[in-house]
């Protein structure tokens, strides 16, 4: 049975006239969002206490789309700017949805600051291999030899190990899943939302148009073929040997541990000075 | 009753067995293909027709055979498509 | 020690940059993201002691693109927030003070200039980045800038800075000069309940019908905040007045655009601040601001007593500039002189504004502001 003008049970987290979204056809931006919007109403995310922060790129969009407080900034700068809205306010849950671009290259220094200092944001991170957006030049993860807008040729820089970068700043969770992976990745943000401190979730995801027609997956179910094929799922193994190639996708949870988050520590001790100002005030 | 089951359960009658509706949007539908593909029951082809954005959505070949796995409620990029359960007890005799 | 959690009211004998900070405080800044540079640090490194008094943040973000970032996001989280900085660091704020004029957001970022370009001379004065204010960042847009003079008026100026970003929804610059800021003067601080204090308008509608880049007639929008239940959009893009980006309607970015920057020129009679001295019969009128306009000020006093009708034009706001006073004085003077610490930056709209009025230009760079000596001889020479 069909039913032709009927809503979609979860379209109360999109913002309405914005489906159907600019992505292209098999994008796994799209996968992202529907994950992350089943995690928010798997756990009843109180929406008005949301905010969801996006940098530039394709899935820069996704704030756009998501029915809560939502900024766009600029280019690199959505880990800099969300660790000002969670200090200011630490009551709201924020959510950073981004690019392997965005927050790896122009972005990497606020990356590793906002890790280190253990800042409780929730990144998730679209990593298809290239900046989509802007006709799929390299970018920090593109795999060896790949051919993209600015490296025809075949790219001779090595790429990012997310997961072990993440690890290595300080994140308190860190995930790799691939599109493919639905339920697991959505169980990923549920854990990454209740959990206090950085969460870092890498969502390896196909970009049928650009960066997937340049390299032999010209289409979705090609590159999920790919991930279907070289996924393995990991969990806890070492993040530094977690890799990404044509035959081995390395996915699974790497870290999960517990630190008290920047906002806690910082207002644990304003509340410590204050206690002293008063005793000497008395 | 499949003929595998030689007595008839106990709670039976207290049994609902799930029963999938399918929902395709289908003019939001952008031709990937995932449920196509991912669909553990093949319940889906591609169709002959075109939508409003001049792909083939999905076609349902036999709603019976949906698990209500509803991973094609979860892989679609486009929110197209999603699945609920209506339970019917008269479906436990069949 | 009981002064703890409190202003700092009475007289005090503070430097310049102690002064601002404690003005950001007068002010309600709650939030303070910041990266140390000569000559400002003194600003970061008092509110990190104070802010968490007044249970504010001091967060010591990574670089200067990442404090402007991490002002905008408390400014959307509801807070009133400031950074400061100097000339390398205002340059690499850029980006993000055109995102926070796109996206309204009220807050203060101050620059303690120093000689420039790049590292330039980090410990001297200079008066190079005043064009930047108005024209750093990329696309047309407005912004206020505002220049204190004196330690007083580096507490008092950063209360206005405050109360007009929050007013006019942008970001408010105070462009302090490296004397300025570092020098000490005498401070009287006014109890809490006298600082004049303005917030940011508030939605007067449901959430369903909000739209957070709706103008009123002042052509500033209301604004809600991250967490009151609005479900608002703001982006960087060219936007509706959803919030929503329309990144290929002409319409909407003349819409949009135009508005920015009408919203500062319009307003601009109500904005706009100067000390006019001993100008109504002034024949010879010298415009300058901050550090300079001290030593301008004795030399128009020095003048007046050698039967000169020298006068003075301090301007205290920079940008929206002063065009009418500086009109006004052009009409009634012979000549006009505009001594400055840079190479030529403000005398060029003084020249604008000024039409078929002589103006002529007394340009210093390095670690001593023209002395009053100096204007005086070139108020004496008819402006040479």
């Amino acid at each position: 049975m069909q039913a032709e003008v009927q809503e979609h049970p979860l379209s109360k987290y999109l913002r309405p006239a914005t489906i159907p979204h600019i992505w292209c056809p098999g994008c796994g931006n799209g996968i992202v969002l529907n994950c992350f919007v089943h995690a928010l109403d798997e756990l009843k995310v109180d929406l008005d206490k949301l905010v969801t922060v996006s940098g530039i790129g394709c899935i820069g969009r996704a704030a756009g789309y998501l029915n809560t407080d939502s900024f766009h900034t600029t280019h690199g700068r959505s880990l800099a700017f969300a660790s000002g809205v969670k200090l200011a306010n630490p009551e709201l849950n924020v959510v950073v949805l981004s690019g392997d671009g965005d927050l790896f290259a122009i972005g990497g220094n606020h990356f590793i600051h906002a890790a280190r200092r253990n800042m409780g944001l929730k990144v998730i991170c679209a990593n298809n291999f290239n900046y989509g957006m802007t006709g799929g030049q390299q970018g920090p993860t593109t795999p060896l030899e790949a051919i993209t807008a600015t490296s025809p040729y075949g790219n001779i820089e090595h790429p990012f190990n997310l997961v072990h970068l993440a690890a290595a700043s300080g994140a308190v969770y860190v995930a790799r899943w691939t599109t493919l992976h639905v339920r697991r990745l959505t169980q990923s943000i549920k854990k990454a939302l209740l959990k206090d401190g950085f969460c870092f979730i890498e969502v390896i995801s196909p970009c049928p148009e650009i960066f997937g027609r340049r390299n032999r997956m010209k289409s979705g179910l090609e590159t999920m073929a790919w991930y279907k094929r070289a996924s393995s799922v990991e969990s806890f193994s070492d993040p530094a040997k977690a890799e990404i190639s044509a035959d081995r996708i390395v996915v699974g949870e790497f870290v999960d541990i517990e630190k008290l988050s920047y906002e806690k520590l910082l207002h644990e001790k304003i509340s410590q000075i204050n206690e002293k100002a008063m005793e000497l005030v008395t | 009753m499949p003929e595998r089951i030689k007595h008839e359960p106990l709670d039976s009658k207290d049994l609902k067995h799930p029963i999938a509706e399918i929902h395709l949007i289908k003019d939001q539908c952008k031709g990937c293909g995932y449920c196509i593909e991912f669909c553990p029951k093949k319940v889906f082809e591609e169709s002959d027709e075109i939508n409003a954005r001049g792909v083939h959505p999905p076609r349902i070949v036999d709603e019976n055979k949906c698990i209500l796995c509803r991973f094609c409620t979860a892989v679609c990029p486009d929110f197209a498509i999603y699945v609920i359960e209506r339970t019917s007890e008269e479906a436990v005799k069949a | 020690m009981s002064q703890k959690r409190s202003l700092l009211t009475g007289a005090h004998f503070l430097n310049g940059d102690v002064a601002c900070a404690e003005g950001a405080i007068a002010a309600g800044c709650r939030f303070f993201a910041g990266y140390p540079i000569t000559p400002a640090t003194e600003i970061a490194e008092h509110l990190s002691e104070r802010m968490p008094e007044f249970g504010g943040i001091y967060v010591q973000m990574e670089d200067e693109i990442a404090s402007m970032a991490a002002v905008i996001g408390a400014s959307y989280s509801g807070l009133k927030a400031m950074t400061a900085t100097s000339g390398p660091g205002f340059s690499l704020m850029q980006e993000n003070i055109g995102l926070a004029v796109m996206t309204e957001a009220p807050c203060v970022v101050v620059d303690i200039m120093r000689g420039g370009p790049s590292t330039g001379q980090p410990t001297e004065p200079g008066q190079q980045d005043v064009m930047q204010a108005k024209w750093g960042s990329h696309g047309d847009y407005g912004t206020i800038a505002l220049a204190p003079c004196s330690v007083q008026e580096m507490f008092d100026l950063t209360v206005e800075a405050f109360n007009l970003s929050e007013l006019y929804r942008v970001p408010a610059l105070l462009m302090g000069d490296e004397i300025v800021a570092h020098m000490w003067e005498k401070v009287v601080i006014p109890p809490p309940d006298k600082v004049k204090r303005i917030n940011r308008k508030q939605p007067n509608v449901a959430p369903s019908e909000y739209k957070p880049f709706k103008p009123e007639e002042d052509l500033v929008p209301p604004m809600a905040c991250f967490g009151e239940g609005y479900h608002f959009h703001a982006t960087g893009l060219t936007h509706n007045e959803a919030g929503y980006p329309q990144t290929t309607s002409s319409e909407v970015q003349s819409r949009l655009v135009h508005r920015l920057c009408d919203k500062i020129n319009r307003n601009a009679d109500k904005i706009v601040k100067v000390e006019r001295v001993l100008l109504d019969d002034a024949d010879i009128v010298v415009v300058a601001y901050g550090i300079v306009a001290r030593a301008a000020l004795s030399a128009v006093r020095k003048a007046r007593m050698e039967g000169i009708k020298a006068g003075l034009l301090r301007l205290i706001t920079l940008w929206p500039f002063p065009e009418e006073h500086v009109a006004r004085a052009a009409k009634q003077a012979k000549m006009i002189i505009v001594p400055e610490m840079n190479c030529g930056q403000m005398v060029r709209e003084v020249e604008r504004a000024a039409k078929t009025t002589p103006v002529s230009f007394l340009s210093k760079l390095g670690e001593d502001p023209h002395t009053p000596v100096e204007i005086l001889n070139a108020i004496k020479g008819g402006g040479s």
